[in-house]
């Protein structure tokens, strides 16, 4: 049996020229933001004695006269509308509850739905009321952090290279194999347990691990950067993207192709 | 006791320290990825390691959830071979307990619970290498552990111990100094507004000197603030570099 053993290696640092010329405002909890009191506090602050105090480390946002700091990792805060991805813990007992759902739904299914209100405590409703919303069948999730996915208008795509994503707001991110009948979509109630073929679980694989590489880096996710990672690693073997030296080749090349993308 | 001289005539310590010299602080933060928010640091010799998992629903039994806030639970444990002799129980026993209860009662103070109502927040501290002052290294990392995860905090708690020896206070005591058997007082402190998050004490000292030792251990706690914001600052910059946009 083959092994490979990679001694440690003194981390890093950062490259600054990475950054963008745009400084930001960067705060710690416990840093006053601002004394004027004309604006509207948001998330991340908190009035304290005539000032506003941030409560997380992460960057100012200003918009107009409301003023929030983006903490870098943040617990999944839901808005209506938002895509989620996630395993069916635990359901209601009640009498109609039973006679409907238990034929569709069961503890431990992996479902999308949609966000359909949020509490005031934080807790959020969802509905699955359209046929691209429910039970998901075959293929590989990957859990990140909710703050690396990016928000975008759709987020269910079906990529150029064989395989399809859901990338659910709350960081929970659904590869499968591309559904050969347009009317066949990943949701609904019933399972595709159709085989798969090699050809489609190498795209979920590779795929797989472009998304851990990108979480690692601390790249944002979206069908752009992750088509572009993908076809950035072809030349590498699947099992050898995670590997330090390949990982921050790919990123690099990743990255340039972004900028050249957007410039 | 004699033999050792924990302060010399000059006012150099047994390690070559002066009476409110702190030792050598090195932090991480985000040392492990599976956790919300991570953090390692190491104090002198003693090291200390923290995650934090939440805010998420309470586990166990519902009864426990608060309505109004998050319920923060901590628990603390020391490695077998942190010490000197093997320990027999990492955790559990009543030192833990205690150091649980303790930590539990600085942070919530320090988070703003209000924000996640009927949710846990699990903090746990493991310490690698005890070389006096765990209390302090743990309530550092685990401080560091929350911001990395994100969890919204009224500001930084800084910890320090301090102790008293020959009518001069020492600040950051080390095992030797603590062994030695003089009074030691361990302060939580949420730097900006001053505010004193724990303070815990339990020797003979005489009141007189009691400011003295408080103020020792409020400047070395704010000393401690000065390292660990920047640890913070520089880990958010470079963060904010690697998302870009």
């Amino acid at each position: 049996m083959a092994m490979e053993m990679r001694l440690p290696v003194a981390r890093k640092p950062v490259n600054e020229t990475l950054g963008n010329e745009t400084k930001k405002h960067l705060v710690v909890p416990g840093d006053t933001i601002t004394t004027d009191t004309g604006f509207m506090r948001g998330h991340g602050t908190y009035m304290g004695e005539e000032k506003l105090i941030a409560s997380v480390a992460g960057s100012v946002e200003r918009v107009n006269k409301l003023i929030c700091v983006k903490a870098l990792k943040t617990r999944y805060n839901g808005e209506v509308g938002d895509i989620v991805v996630g395993r069916i813990t635990e359901r209601r007992r009640s009498a109609e509850d039973e006679l409907a759902m238990r034929g569709f739904l069961q503890e431990g299914d992996l479902i999308s739905a949609e966000v359909q209100a949020v509490f005031s405590d934080g807790a959020v409703s969802l509905h699955t009321r359209s046929l691209k919303y429910g039970k998901l069948g075959q293929g590989v999730l990957v859990q990140v952090s909710p703050s690396l996915v990016k928000r975008q208008k759709t987020h269910f795509h079906d990529l150029p290279c064989g395989a399809s994503v859901i990338l659910g707001n709350n960081g929970f991110i659904w590869i499968y194999p591309t559904p050969e009948h347009k009317d066949e979509e990943a949701g609904g109630f019933i399972a595709n347990m159709e085989p798969v073929s090699l050809a489609d679980r190498e795209v979920i694989s590779r795929l797989r691990n472009c998304i851990v590489l990108m979480v690692n880096q601390k790249m944002m996710l979206y069908d752009t950067s992750i088509l572009y990672c993908y076809e950035v690693s072809l030349p590498h073997q699947i099992k050898d993207i995670l590997k330090p030296k390949i990982m921050e080749e790919i990123v690099m090349e990743t990255r340039q192709r972004l900028l050249e993308q957007e410039g | 006791m004699a033999g050792l001289e924990l302060l010399s005539d000059q006012g150099y310590r047994v390690d070559g320290r002066r009476a409110g010299e702190l030792r050598k602080i090195q932090a991480r933060m985000g040392v492990f990825t599976q956790a919300d928010g991570s953090a390692y640091i190491e104090q002198g010799n003693t090291k200390a390691l923290a995650v934090v998992y939440g805010p998420h629903e309470i586990r166990g039994s519902r009864a426990r959830a608060l309505p109004d806030r998050a319920l923060v639970n901590c628990q603390y444990s020391s490695a077998t071979f942190s010490t000197g002799e093997r320990k027999k129980r990492p955790h559990g026993d009543r030192k833990s307990c205690e150091m649980g209860l303790q930590l539990r009662q600085t942070f919530d103070a320090a988070i703003l619970t209000q924000l996640h109502p009927r949710s846990q927040i699990d903090i746990y501290v493991q310490v690698l290498q005890a070389d006096g002052g765990t209390y302090a290294a743990c309530v550092n990392a685990a401080t560091l552990a929350v911001m990395d995860a994100g969890i919204p905090m009224r500001d930084f708690v800084c910890a320090c111990s301090a102790g008293f020896v020959d009518g001069t206070a020492l600040a950051d005591l080390s095992h030797v100094e603590e062994a030695a058997g003089g009074p030691q007082l361990a302060l939580a402190l949420l730097p900006a507004s001053g505010q004193i998050a724990l303070l815990e004490m339990d020797a003979r000292l005489h009141e007189d000197h009691l400011e003295q030792v408080l103020e020792t251990a409020a400047q070395a706690a704010r000393d401690v603030h000065t390292l660990l914001d920047r640890v913070v600052r520089q880990h958010v910059h470079e963060a904010s570099i690697l998302l870009g946009d």
